[in-house]
């Protein structure tokens, strides 16, 4: 991931988990179904970690421009 | 957010926290719950009393229970624990406490209940101090939550006079 991708999904991790949480007590409250309430984070969960920690390719859109190496042993 | 394992580390810790939050946010809603519990108990008929070898007495009773504890179920309760337990006085202690019968209310469908029971533990005095004494039943219950404190709570039912001889 370059700095701009980090920053997206460090941002995305955080407010996801938090959507979910909140969604997760709303639904289970209102249908008194704790195991549903669990149910709904814990997908989250999963869903979040397979959009935020793999290093997909629209986390690199603003790739590090590296010295050449020429220029680099000058 | 270096690496994968870096921000898979960064996940896991916040998604625990968030789910430690959960689980305090749903406890703490059962402390709005103000159950209203309907119970009553009394014993039947005395089948035994009798002295022990050891020297104790022992009382062996018929029970009528009936109770409905539906308020006191929350989307936070795993099973309510009930027991009977028969509280009297002696001269050596001031309160004597012995579980006749228990019982596990795993949802609000097995909430509300009539029952006529043997009581499933005897009432055994440490002595022989039983001779026409007062005993008085109350049903205890201890609310287990899935998350959380557990809420235990008690109602006196009734109480009955044991017999001045055995029998």
């Amino acid at each position: 991931m370059d700095w701009q991708g980090q920053k997206h999904s460090e941002f995305l991790m955080q407010i996801l988990l938090v959507v979910f949480a909140v969604v997760a007590f709303a639904v289970g409250y209102a249908i008194e179904s704790f195991q549903m309430m669990i149910l709904i984070y814990a997908s989250g969960v999963l869903l979040t970690a397979l959009i935020t920690v793999p290093n997909w390719p629209f986390f690199n859109r603003h790739p590090l421009k590296w010295l050449d190496p020429s220029e680099a042993d000058r | 957010m270096h690496s994968f394992v870096y921000r898979l580390n960064t996940l896991v810790t916040f998604a625990a926290v968030l789910l430690a939050m959960l689980c305090a946010a749903a406890s703490l809603l059962d402390a709005f719950n103000s159950p209203t519990v309907h119970a009553h108990a009394e014993v039947i008929k005395i089948n035994r009393f009798r002295k022990q070898l050891s020297g104790n007495d022992e009382v062996s009773l018929a029970l009528n229970i009936s109770m409905d504890l539906r308020s006191l179920f929350t989307w936070n309760t795993k099973q309510v624990f009930i027991f009977l337990a028969a509280e009297y006085e002696t001269s050596k202690n001031s309160l004597n406490q012995i579980s006749l019968w228990d019982h596990i209310v795993p949802d609000k469908d097995h909430a509300k209940f009539q029952a006529q029971v043997a009581n499933k533990y005897p009432l055994i005095d440490q002595g022989s101090n039983l001779h026409g004494k007062k005993v008085e039943l109350a049903l205890h219950w201890h609310v287990m939550p899935r998350t959380g404190r557990m809420i235990q709570d008690k109602m006196a039912v009734s109480s009955f006079y044991l017999p001045g001889t055995y029998t």
